[in-house]
């Protein structure tokens, strides 16, 4: 018998808490991401406790899934990283403020 | 706060006592994950901040085989410790940014308290709403159930299995759909990643050589 599904879902909801905090407070774009990451961390944990509370294997399924879009979305994410650093040379967000009036 | 809130959900929903073994993994393995996750949030250099998040990774890895989700166990170190993290650090290393940051300067007047603020207001509506609401509501095994271990080696009812099987029939649609996903996303990266071409007078052969190069 493992450990009720409460814990997991306790230790997701605070990896998700620590994720949005480094990801509203850092400046630099690529831990900003690494935050995002520990985001969808918490939240697989979460579907995969679920899977097993409901005795269900849809949530695993979607855990699947968004495996596959995190992945996505990094690569995304890092090639625009790379092409904003090759016009501007920075990677924080702060110097991204050419839109500023 | 948080633990007795948690604790009051455990018990609350317990009925068998778990094994020690089982509180054991679980209290090394979320001391890892927080570690981690703290660690990626407060390193200044961005490959240290990398570096934690594999060990995050690996703790929810270890999390995924307590909950019999083996197959996404393994899933989740190749695809993140294995690709995304090495991608991060490829892209740390090719921008050349792996220098110290300053994280005592606060840029933005107030941004931190409130961050802090938003953060634990979601924090503990999620919480309140573990000790009070009953989680597991509605029907159970609305897909397939999970089919615990093997049984018979020559018709496997694993786990693994039964994902490949929902993901094939039920999830079919999600499935194309993740693959144009990828597609999409490999072709935005070569787009984005590509240098524009340099206008000159000799705008073919720079342009013939560039390709080439």
């Amino acid at each position: 018998m493992s450990l009720s599904g409460a814990w997991y879902l306790g230790l997701a909801a605070v990896v998700f808490s620590i994720g949005a905090i480094g990801l509203l407070v850092r400046r630099n774009v690529l831990i900003m991401f690494m935050c995002i990451e520990l985001m969808l961390n918490a939240a697989n944990l979460t579907f995969v406790t679920f899977a097993r509370m409901l005795g269900d294997i849809g949530g695993q399924a979607i855990v699947f899934f968004v495996l596959v879009v995190a992945a996505a979305e990094v690569v995304v994410g890092l090639g625009i990283v790379v092409t904003n650093y090759r016009r501007r040379s920075t990677t924080v967000a702060d110097d991204l403020n050419s839109l500023k009036g | 706060m948080l633990l007795a809130a948690v604790a009051a959900v455990a018990t609350a929903t317990t009925s068998t006592r778990p094994a020690w073994p089982d509180i054991l993994v679980f209290a090394a393995s979320a001391a890892v994950i927080l570690i981690g996750a703290l660690g990626v949030v407060t390193s200044r250099n961005p490959v240290h901040a990398a570096l934690s998040l594999v060990m995050t990774l690996f703790g929810v890895a270890v999390l995924f085989i307590e909950q019999e989700a083996d197959f996404l166990a393994a899933v989740q170190i190749i695809v993140y410790a294995g690709a995304i993290v090495v991608l991060f650090l490829f892209v740390i290393m090719f921008l050349g940014v792996d220098r110290q940051e300053d994280i005592e300067v606060e840029p933005l007047t107030g941004q931190r308290p409130l961050a802090f603020i938003l953060s634990a207001i979601t924090l503990a509506g999620v919480l309140a709403m573990a000790a009070t609401a009953h989680w597991v509501t509605g029907a159970h095994q609305v897909v397939g159930p999970i089919q615990g271990h093997i049984t018979d080696a020559a018709s496997p009812s694993g786990e693994p299995a039964q994902l490949g099987k929902q993901l094939f029939t039920t999830y079919l649609f999600a499935f194309e759909a993740t693959a144009a996903l990828l597609v999409i996303a490999v072709v935005g990266a070569v787009v984005l990643a590509r240098r524009p071409p340099v206008p000159t007078d000799a705008a073919g052969e720079r342009a013939e050589s560039e390709l080439t190069a």
